[in-house]
């Protein structure tokens, strides 16, 4: 179905919507592309929001994805500020909020997911923040530093990164976790008792098995967090980071196959074949699982807009990957081969008071994923590992001494 | 600004004028260069901007980090000229720095 100057119509203007359209225009679609966005802003990444930026590592330059100038000069009609409202799958055509309406013949949603909100009494307050945009992560860094406390909610990876940036910046930090361990959905539990250590040594306080019921204030501001055993823990500000929920409404409304987000095939094309969805919002087979999930990871987005243009512009279907992410706390990188579906063993590979160590996933003697704790060669081979399939001997991944190619080999 | 050449694994060269303070990564990816992937934009985690310095600039580039090392150390055509294009920062002495990149970037 390749057609060079077929109509390309974007919806969010995020990670995966940036990247579709610069892969569209290094595959040779010469076509006109429309990449519609509600944020004032051209796509940028959003890691750097909870690590390096927040400290003021980086600036806004820097977190763009492609200058602003790039989109003209590639013939890519941008149009910020502006949402989605409908979708009219017979005529082809999308209803904007600003009263026009774009047609296309190559419709690719790129919504992304949305931070949810907790429906507790004071959540309204101002100085309770969510942190999935640059406007977000702005109205944060502008309320934590010295003699601030700022509150987390949430022990997932976006918390414990905002965490650690906090206490770089001089604040007083508190993470308060429903679950009885940080990173319980996530991580293995060695990670997570790894992880709490790390932190409490650089100053984080944590409230585990603590719900939060509601938030106090004054004037209208946030002053602090209630748990359930009815403390109050006084904040000058509160990141909620609960988890997010895909932006698969418009598709839903149009009638697309939806599940845990809008459901696509290898080549990220939805149920109509003229609509592709990538990224956060897309509910997706991941081959080497056997299996289909919703992923929220920049190189699930880059996969995917991969698999989109490739599949536009008539390019064969790039070959399976292995998930993957990472995280930056402190002076820890972490980072996360494949997912622990099915694991029968976890094999520890170094020792975690070094904060240098790995932790392996195994169902039978065949890799699932591998925890990497400032660790690139277990991450770099378990990559390849889970990719492969290929057995290993349990006794020598848990023996430091060997390496891990001739553990592979 | 700083002059970076960054050579395609077909012999293509593009000529880029980088900002000094952004790397020779950035430089290919903000100008959509095609060759450096650069998944996880510069956090030194994927080792998906591998590149070729060409010999003569090899010294003026710096040391590899042990991070760096390690992660060089799993990518696919390794030579002792391979470095990670975010872990060079572009300043003026790197004006006229030249790049080849690998045939692909796993
Ligand atoms: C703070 C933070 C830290 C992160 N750290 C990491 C990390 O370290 N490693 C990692 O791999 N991943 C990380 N992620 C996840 C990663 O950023 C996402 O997976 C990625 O951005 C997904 O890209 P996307 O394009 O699908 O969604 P997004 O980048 O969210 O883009 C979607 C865009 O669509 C817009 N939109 C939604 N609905 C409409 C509509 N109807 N009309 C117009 N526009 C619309 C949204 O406003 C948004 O701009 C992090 C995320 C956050 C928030
Ligand atoms: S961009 Fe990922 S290591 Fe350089």
């Amino acid at each position: 179905m390749s057609d060079a100057a077929a109509h390309v119509v974007i919806l969010g203007a995020g990670h995966a919507g940036g990247t579709a359209v610069a892969l569209l225009r290094q595959y040779g679609h010469t076509g006109p592309i429309t990449l519609i966005g509600d944020e004032p802003i051209p796509p940028y990444q959003r890691p750097p929001l909870s690590k390096a930026w927040l400290k003021g590592e980086a600036d806004a330059d820097s977190l763009a994805l492609k200058p602003l100038e790039f989109y003209a000069e590639n013939n890519v009609d941008f149009r910020p500020n502006v949402t989605a409202t409908a979708l009219d799958r017979a005529a082809k055509t999308v209803a904007l909020s600003s009263g026009d309406t774009v047609s296309y013949d190559v419709l690719i949603l790129a919504t992304g997911a949305r931070a949810i909100a907790l429906p507790i009494p004071g959540a309204d307050l101002s100085g309770i923040l969510f942190l999935r945009t640059a406007a977000h992560a702005e109205a944060l860094k502008a309320t934590v530093g010295p003699g601030k406390t700022l509150a987390v909610v949430g022990g997932g990876y976006i918390g414990l990164e905002v965490a650690a940036s906090g206490r770089a910046l001089g604040a007083e930090v508190v993470v308060i976790e429903r679950e009885t361990r940080l990173l319980a959905r996530v991580a293995a539990e060695p990670l997570s008792t790894f992880f709490k250590g790390y932190h409490e040594t650089h100053g984080v306080r944590f409230e585990l098995g603590a719900s939060v019921t509601g938030f106090t204030g004054q004037d209208g501001r946030v002053t602090g967090v209630t748990l359930a055993d009815g403390r109050t823990l006084p904040c000058d500000a509160a990141v909620v980071g609960v988890g997010a929920h895909p932006n698969d409404e418009l598709a839903k409304a149009a009638g697309l196959e939806t599940a845990r987000g809008v459901v696509v095939d290898l080549d990220a094309r939805t149920s109509d074949p003229a609509i592709f969805a990538i990224g956060d919002v897309a509910h997706r087979p991941m081959p080497i699982y056997d299996r289909m999930f919703r992923m929220e990871s920049v190189p699930n987005a880059l996969e995917q807009a991969k698999q989109a243009a490739c599949a536009i512009t008539g390019r064969p279907r790039p070959p399976g990957e292995c998930p993957w992410q990472w995280s930056d706390q402190f002076d820890l990188k972490l980072q996360i081969a494949g997912y622990a579906f099915d694991a029968d063993s976890v094999i520890l590979r170094g020792e975690p008071a070094t904060a240098k160590f790995a932790i392996f996933h195994l169902k039978g003697d065949q890799v699932q994923s591998v925890e990497a704790i400032n660790s690139p060669p277990e991450f770099m081979m378990g990559k390849i590992l889970i990719l492969n399939r290929k057995p290993v001997d349990k006794a020598r991944l848990a023996d430091p001494s060997i390496s891990m190619k001739e553990v592979a080999a | 600004m700083a002059k970076v050449t960054y050579i395609q694994h077909d012999g293509t060269e593009t000529v880029i004028d980088v900002k000094t303070g952004l790397t020779v990564m950035e430089g290919a990816v903000k100008n959509n260069i095609p060759g450096i992937d650069a998944d996880c934009g510069g956090a030194c985690a994927c080792a998906t901007c591998h590149v070729y310095v060409k010999q003569e600039w090899l010294e003026k580039t710096g040391t590899k980090s042990a991070m760096e090392e390690s992660m060089l150390d799993f990518a696919e055509g390794v030579e002792p000229n391979s470095r990670l294009a975010c872990q060079i920062k572009m300043s003026d002495a790197l004006d006229g720095l030249v790049v080849n990149l690998p045939e692909s970037q796993h």
